[in-house]
């Protein structure tokens, strides 16, 4: 296997930031995403999905690690203040790194 | 005597099974769908209807209706800050929600005034959708105010392409355009089943009020206490609105209602969105865990007692 190294971009916030995220994402060059739902507990308290307002997503997004850098640092500054959002970055190795 | 009305039951269920921690949840798209199902009904309903009425009285509704949304914010928005001292931004987001109504208030004031023969005016979906509106854009103002990057395209995007707005103004169009007769084939679905999908819809929507039990109890007194009374003012308002505009008996309860009821779909998401600083927890408890069991539970009745009694005083509406 010719693997390349590649940063995995996980996102978990409130699923009412979507389409503003994406748009963001989109504009720090991330060549794709996946959003997925999701639910959960943190320091916002519990957010079970049982309606809109109680929601989150979990954004995925495999780049090089100058985007990843890029997204988070915007993400950080942007978001992170008043929203319920947390990021982490992790290797992961692909197969066909130029579609990163 | 009147039988017991069983959809107010099916929220004191939801309500109870929630207090109670029971596992019973309504899957996600079920409750996606039988709220649109409510949003297109009572939009259909009210379209099929507007063909009917001289367009200068709709607007002149319109227009006054839509006054009202943007004053009850502004009413609400200086008891928020100064006697429950309240961040700006805060107060600004509780007192959109007040401006605003929700719908399924609406709906359940309809099945009531439906079950004891009281009629209202057949265009009161019109007013209802003219209302969501005004009080999110007042809210974002005083939250805001006018100088600072307001990011407009986004804003309007989230407040007139939301959901609800959607399909209460799409419902609007089609009853509009398809008229009583042409929307027969929908109504077993749309019409028939009304009260059985508000049934289920409360079941849920007495879960989520549950839910915001826990983050009242932290917040105190003040936003019961604001909860109860900011509605009962209001709906005072909507009543002599009502009155003025020489709406039906039903019509002045209607309008009073929809005047007591407080968003929780529509004005939070657009919050969220263009009032990021104001605390999501805090508007969704004092308009879901308060105001809105208040109003189906005790309200809709009292509104009706005090349209009858402003009639009664009256001698009706003003020619």
């Amino acid at each position: 296997m010719n693997a390349t190294t590649r940063r995995l971009l996980t996102i978990v916030t409130e699923a009412a930031l979507e389409q503003l995220l994406v748009k963001d994402l989109e504009a720090l060059g991330a060549s794709g995403y996946t959003v997925t739902d999701a639910r959960g507990k943190g320091s916002r308290g519990t957010r079970n999905a049982a309606w809109g307002e109680s929601s989150n997503i979990r954004v995925e997004i495999v780049c090089d690690a100058a985007t990843a850098e890029a997204i988070a640092a915007h993400l950080q500054a942007r978001y992170y203040a008043h929203y319920a959002m947390i990021l982490f970055v992790s290797d992961v190795a692909v197969l066909r790194p130029e579609k990163f | 005597m009147n039988a017991v009305d069983p959809v107010p039951l099916f929220f004191l269920l939801g309500l109870t099974a929630g207090l109670l921690r029971s596992e019973l949840r309504l899957p996600a798209a079920v409750y996606e769908l039988v709220s649109m199902l409510l949003l297109l009904s009572i939009g259909l309903k009210g379209g099929a209807e507007l063909a009917r009425q001289p367009f200068g009285d709709l607007a002149v509704q319109a227009l006054a209706v839509m006054v009202m949304g943007m004053l009850l914010p502004l009413i609400a928005f200086p008891v928020l800050r100064r006697i429950g001292r309240l961040p700006r931004a805060d107060a600004a987001s509780i007192a959109a929600h007040y401006g605003s109504v929700s719908v399924a208030t609406y709906a359940v004031a309809a099945a009531y005034f439906a079950s004891r023969q009281v009629a209202f005016e057949a265009h009161m979906p019109l007013l209802l959708a003219v209302l969501e509106i005004p009080a999110i854009l007042v809210g974002i103002l005083l939250a805001r105010g006018l100088s600072r990057d307001l990011r407009l395209g986004t804003m309007a995007h989230e407040i007139f392409l939301g959901k609800g707005i959607v399909l209460l103004v799409g419902g609007l169009l089609i009853g509009w355009a398809a008229g009583p007769e042409g929307l027969a084939p929908v109504e077993p679905l749309f019409f028939d089943l009304f009260k059985g999908i508000l049934a289920l819809f409360l079941l849920e929507m007495g879960l989520i009020t549950a839910a915001q039990f826990g983050s009242l109890r932290r917040h105190g007194l003040f936003l019961v206490a604001f909860g109860i009374a900011m509605p009962l003012f209001s709906s005072l308002i909507g009543a002599t609105l009502g009155l003025a505009l020489g709406l039906s008996l039903g019509g002045t309860a209607m309008l009073a209602t929809l005047a007591a009821s407080a968003s929780y779909i529509a004005v939070p998401a657009a919050m969220r969105i263009s009032v990021p600083e104001a605390n999501p927890t805090l508007s969704l408890a004092v308009s879901l865990g308060v105001t809105f069991p208040f109003n189906i539970l005790i309200g809709i009745p009292l509104y009706h007692a005090l349209a009858t009694r402003l009639f009664a005083l009256t001698g009706g509406p003003s020619p």
